[in-house]
């Protein structure tokens, strides 16, 4: 129904304004209030001054915290990439499933978001401690096998590979929706064609469905990167001292360490690390599109 | 050798849960052949040409090409290819890459490759479009990308599911012509899937009707036009006057059968071999009969006997067709009967009015004889 301009713009302020108040006043005024501190530096305990100096960023940028931040990266990608081998298959399985079982399989995927984060977490700690399921497990069996002499359990947390496991058990499902979707949408016929013209199902892959599905696939991979990077949970319950990420540093600036200024460098570091993310991708999907005249 | 059978379907049943989409289909092709499989949709001919491909399983029977068992063999190691109904181009690719694909992952050296494409594509008439992109196509262009794709494999036998329903009316009549011409030219046999009867019977050397997963009848186009084998045939090929009526005379040379409404029994001139009084139909298609003036004496129509298979009417509607007039004629009990009338001269068309009392004619050899 088309309206007067008018009173659709009365429409649109009543049912606007209080998204945008919202997004204004709680999102991006805080936002605001910690880039300028990433431009101060402490004065006493609680008072911060706005100094413009470049300190912060400068001392975000010495090999120390490079390091952390590298790592954090190395970590994100590791964890994108396992993600990605894990949840293609799965995503492929749900979108050539039955019209029922397909339900089952995506509600099954979106289980674990309705459970709390930390219990997610405490649950993979008892699987992966020194005395827990996998370990205990595999000692009853060494037990049984004569002259193997005492079983060492294996060391699976407070290390990298903990975190690693962690992070993709957490975002595996951030991979598997997106290339869900993008994979739902593509023509079946085009793969019945690729067959049909003799490839294999391997050939068809890579050929077909691959390049069809890729700003989907461009999506899973941002989507899972962006929130790995900054993950802050998983590092800090499963991972040892030496596998920080940048999220326990800045978390520690802003707690323990009470230097906010510094904090805020860190975070605005890391933000605009996900910005990068986010123009590469826009960046991909446009060449991708950009076949079209 | 052209002739022989290339396609052999051996009592093949395809099953969804319960639903029987194909029920114990026995089905020949012979190598060389354009073949179509005409049914209205649901009945199964899709199912059927998706076997053929390797898509679809049968749940029972097996499928021979050139005499080798191809029951269980996955679509890729067929000598068939397959043009999609929608096309199935690959967006992604060039026309020429989407030519070569099939080539490509067969393995087939660059230089080969590269000259086999060019002849594919002058086959169907898209030179020097090689680079375009697929959304930079017509539809009636995508198809022939299609049609090169699948060509260019040089298969034994070339799939066409619906090939021209996505086209439109004007292009849809060249590309039946292009077809035919086509199949002749690379001499490969065509086994296309249609709903359209007028399609099946433009291109086709040989169809089969299929109705409910079940084989109807295949033979010629014009055999199943004239002596369709039972009443579903007749009334899915074209259009048909289906008379219900009792067998009363049945001798070697002519037969009789009494229909409701027609004053005297209607007179076959061939016997039936059936029980007097057995309820048979005869189907007698609107062209096969002849209007006449009701101020003229009642017509004898050729090869009947006189005053045999006339019968009185008023015409009821009138539809004009350019070509020809459609009358719809109803009898004194209430039955309709369609006759089609050719405009032979610019004034046929009105001869004859709505309203108006007529003889309607036919000859002894136009019904056919259905006993289902």
């Amino acid at each position: 129904m088309l309206q007067r301009p008018g009173a659709a713009r009365g429409v649109f302020a009543a049912t606007g304004l209080p998204p945008i108040v919202w997004l204004l006043a709680l999102f991006l005024a805080p936002l605001a209030v910690i880039w300028a501190y990433s431009f101060g530096e402490n004065r006493t305990l609680v008072d911060i001054a706005i100094t413009g100096s470049w300190a912060n960023y400068a001392r975000a940028l010495k090999p120390l915290y490079l390091a952390i931040l590298l790592k954090s990266l190395g970590f994100a990608a590791l964890t994108t990439f396992i993600c990605f081998i894990l949840g293609l298959p799965v995503a492929l399985a749900i979108s050539f499933a039955s019209p029922r079982a397909k339900l089952l399989l995506l509600l099954a995927v979106m289980l674990p978001f309705w459970t709390n984060l930390l219990i997610r977490t405490y649950a993979l700690m008892a699987i992966l401690r020194t005395e827990g399921l996998i370990n205990s497990g595999i000692g009853a069996i060494w037990s049984l096998v004569p002259g193997l002499g005492p079983f060492e359990p294996l060391p699976l947390i407070n290390n990298n590979f903990a975190v690693v496991v962690g992070l993709v058990y957490v975002h595996l499902p951030f991979m598997v929706l997106p290339l869900y979707a993008a994979l739902d949408r593509l023509d079946r016929s085009l793969i019945e064609a690729s067959l049909d013209l003799g490839a294999g199902h391997l050939a068809t892959l890579f050929r077909v469905v691959v390049p069809l599905a890729l700003p989907g696939i461009v999506s899973g991979i941002i989507i899972t990167f962006i929130p790995a990077l900054g993950a802050y949970l998983t590092p800090d319950l499963l991972g040892g001292t030496n596998s920080q990420m940048i999220a326990n540093v800045i978390e520690r600036q802003f707690r323990s360490a009470n230097d906010w200024p510094f904090g805020a460098a860190l975070s605005f570091l890391l933000m605009y690390m996900t910005f990068a993310a986010l123009l590469l991708q826009s960046l991909i999907v446009r060449r991708h599109a950009g076949g079209a005249p | 050798m052209k002739g022989d059978s290339i396609i052999h379907f051996e009592g093949v049943t395809k099953r969804y849960g319960k639903v029987v989409a194909v029920d114990n289909v026995s089905l020949e092709v012979k190598e060389g052949e354009f073949f179509a499989l005409l049914g209205p949709s649901g009945c199964g001919k899709t199912t059927l040409l998706r076997m053929l491909a390797g898509f679809e399983v049968p749940s029972e029977g097996r499928i021979f090409i050139d005499g080798e068992d191809v029951t269980l063999v996955p679509p890729n190691r067929r000598p068939v290819n397959m043009v999609f109904q929608n096309y199935a181009v690959f967006p992604h690719m060039s026309v020429a890459d989407n030519v070569a694909y099939g080539l490509k992952v067969d393995g087939v050296h660059a230089a080969d490759r590269a000259r086999r494409v060019e002849e594919a594509l002058a086959l169907v008439k898209l030179d020097g479009l090689g680079g375009r992109k697929p959304d930079q196509l017509s539809g009636g262009q995508r198809q022939r990308v299609a049609l090169a794709r699948a060509l260019v494999k040089r298969p034994r036998v070339l799939l066409l599911d619906e090939p021209l329903s996505a086209l439109d009316a004007k292009l849809r009549e060249a590309m039946r012509t292009e077809l035919c011409q086509l199949q002749a030219q690379v001499g490969i046999t065509f086994v296309m899937v249609t709903h359209d009867q007028d399609e099946a019977l433009a291109l086709a050397d040989r169809c089969a009707v299929m109705q409910r997963g079940l084989l109807q009848q295949v033979a010629s186009p014009s055999d199943l036009y004239e002596f369709p084998a039972s009443r579903f045939v007749a009334d899915f090929i074209g259009s048909v006057n289906l008379l219900e009526g009792q067998l009363v005379v049945d001798e070697p040379d002519h037969a009789e059968v009494a229909v409701a409404g027609v004053d005297q029994p209607v007179f076959i001139d061939h016997g039936v071999t059936g029980a007097a009084g057995t309820t048979l139909w005869l189907a007698l298609r609107p062209e096969k009969i002849e209007l006449h003036k009701w101020a003229d004496a009642p017509p004898h129509p050729g090869d009947a006997p006189p005053g045999r298979n006339v019968v009185a009417g008023t015409i009821t509607h009138v539809a004009y067709l350019g070509s020809e007039s459609l009358y719809e004629v109803t009898l004194a009990d209430g039955q309709r009967l369609k006759a089609l009338r050719s405009n032979l001269t610019r004034w046929d068309q009105e001869d004859f009015a709505l309203g108006e009392t007529v003889w309607l004619a036919w000859h002894a050899c136009s019904p056919a004889v259905l006993l289902t």
